[in-house]
């Protein structure tokens, strides 16, 4: 992939998680006001509500996505990092393969908790 | 400013200066000089003073000594500049430390290798690449350019290949395969170059890991820069334009065509014909 690839994805996840965060503060912390207006849980963090909004499919979508966007955004970040110390073309490249494959990792992990909260 | 002038001339200066001569020396190490401070006194002044009254063996380049050729570039008092350009009186210190421009090997005392900064800006194509290559090799007229066109890119034309930039980047500090913010602004001066349509020639090294994208803006080449060409500005607009053209959000454009010949016009009396066109003889 080239490289204005990767950086125009990790601007992408920037914008997205901007809007996805937002989305997420909007139903966890303004829950008063949504239950006033009728379209919220009373109490977000009680068990049923938890479980409630992991069968809803849209709750699924967003989550999955902001899982990726915040993964990717916040690991490109990382990546950007660390090439700022004198490593080295080959140790360059086995710390991008290996911070690849950490988020590829953590994407299922944390894909997997959100769709069998939604199938179970 | 004056003030510090006035106090300084006439009085004795200390000049540190790193030497190292790879045929002797095992590694740098600095020698003092003193000089008195004479008023419009210039860093690269003490260091002609000191060759030729007190050691004839300091190394250092220079040529113009007005600015303009970018030859004698040191690292003084902690920051590369020119030292053609750097009246001592500036410096506010008793004390001039020299030594070569760091991000360099050293060739010897404080002339720095210049192969890297050379080598960079040699892998943008530093020049007009078009299709019409015929024109190019036997012009037979001018391509056309507005001045608001010319405005896009004329101050990164003011380069003067001086390498401080690359001294002051703490990222080429880092990898020396990065290619560095010299490289970067001419890349950009012939890209944003209406006459230009080397975009995709040099697209393979500035979209790279180790092109426009190691940058991460820390600015301080635009700092040092003596010519005021903001390199940094020119890399953020590189990529700028490498993800507008790659994902659609601007289209290539077609390089200037030929102006065309004014007519009707009559040469001045007086005015002698141009000398024959050597390019591609
Ligand atoms: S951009 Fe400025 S500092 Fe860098 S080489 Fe050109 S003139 Fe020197
Ligand atoms: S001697 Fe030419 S720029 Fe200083």
């Amino acid at each position: 992939m080239k490289e204005s690839t990767k950086w125009f994805l990790f601007i992408i996840a920037g914008a997205l998680i901007v809007f996805l965060l937002g989305i997420h503060i909007v139903i966890m912390h303004f829950d008063d006001l949504l239950y006033n207006l009728g379209v919220g849980d009373k109490d977000v963090l009680s068990y049923e509500s938890v479980v409630h909004r992991s069968k809803i499919f849209a709750h699924v979508v967003v989550y999955i996505l902001l899982l990726g966007a915040a993964l990717y955004h916040g690991l490109y970040g990382f990546r950007s990092l660390l090439s700022e110390l004198p490593l080295g073309r080959g140790l360059e490249n086995a710390l991008s393969i290996i911070i690849t494959i950490a988020g590829v990792v953590l994407f299922v992990y944390g894909a997997h908790a959100i769709i069998i909260g939604y199938i179970s | 400013m004056a003030k510090d002038t006035k106090n300084l001339v006439g009085k004795p200066i200390t000049f540190k200066i790193l030497r190292y001569d790879p045929d002797k020396d095992t590694k740098p190490y600095y020698k003092t000089y003193q000089i008195t401070l004479e008023r419009g006194m210039t860093v690269l002044d003490g260091l002609m003073h000191i060759k030729e009254n007190q050691d004839s063996t300091l190394a250092y380049r220079k040529s113009c000594r007005m600015g303009i050729c970018g030859s004698c570039a040191m690292y003084i008092n902690g920051l590369p500049r020119l030292a053609c350009q750097t009246q001592i009186s500036e410096l506010n210190s008793p004390v001039v430390v020299v030594a070569p421009l760091p991000n360099y090997p050293i060739l010897r005392d404080v002339v720095p290798d210049l192969d890297p900064l050379f080598i960079k800006h040699q892998n943008i194509k530093p020049y007009i690449i078009r299709e019409d290559k015929a024109e190019l090799e036997k012009p037979t007229g001018e391509f056309s350019q507005t001045p608001e066109e010319l405005e896009r890119y004329i101050q990164f034309s003011y380069c003067i290949k001086c390498g401080a930039c690359l001294a002051a980047c703490p990222t080429v500090s880092t990898s020396d395969l990065f290619i560095g913010p010299q490289a970067g602004a001419q890349a950009y001066r012939y890209i944003a170059d209406t006459r230009d349509d080397g975009f995709n020639e040099r697209l393979q090294v500035l979209d790279d890991k180790y092109g426009v994208w190691r940058c991460h803006f820390p600015g301080a080449c635009s700092e040092a820069c003596p010519k005021g060409v903001d390199p940094a500005f020119a890399i953020q607009l590189l990529k700028r334009e490498i993800v507008a053209r790659r994902f659609g959000f601007k289209s290539a454009p077609k390089p200037a065509p030929l102006a065309p010949k004014p007519e009707k016009a009559e040469r001045r009396p007086g005015i002698p014909e141009a000398p024959a066109p050597t390019v591609g003889q």
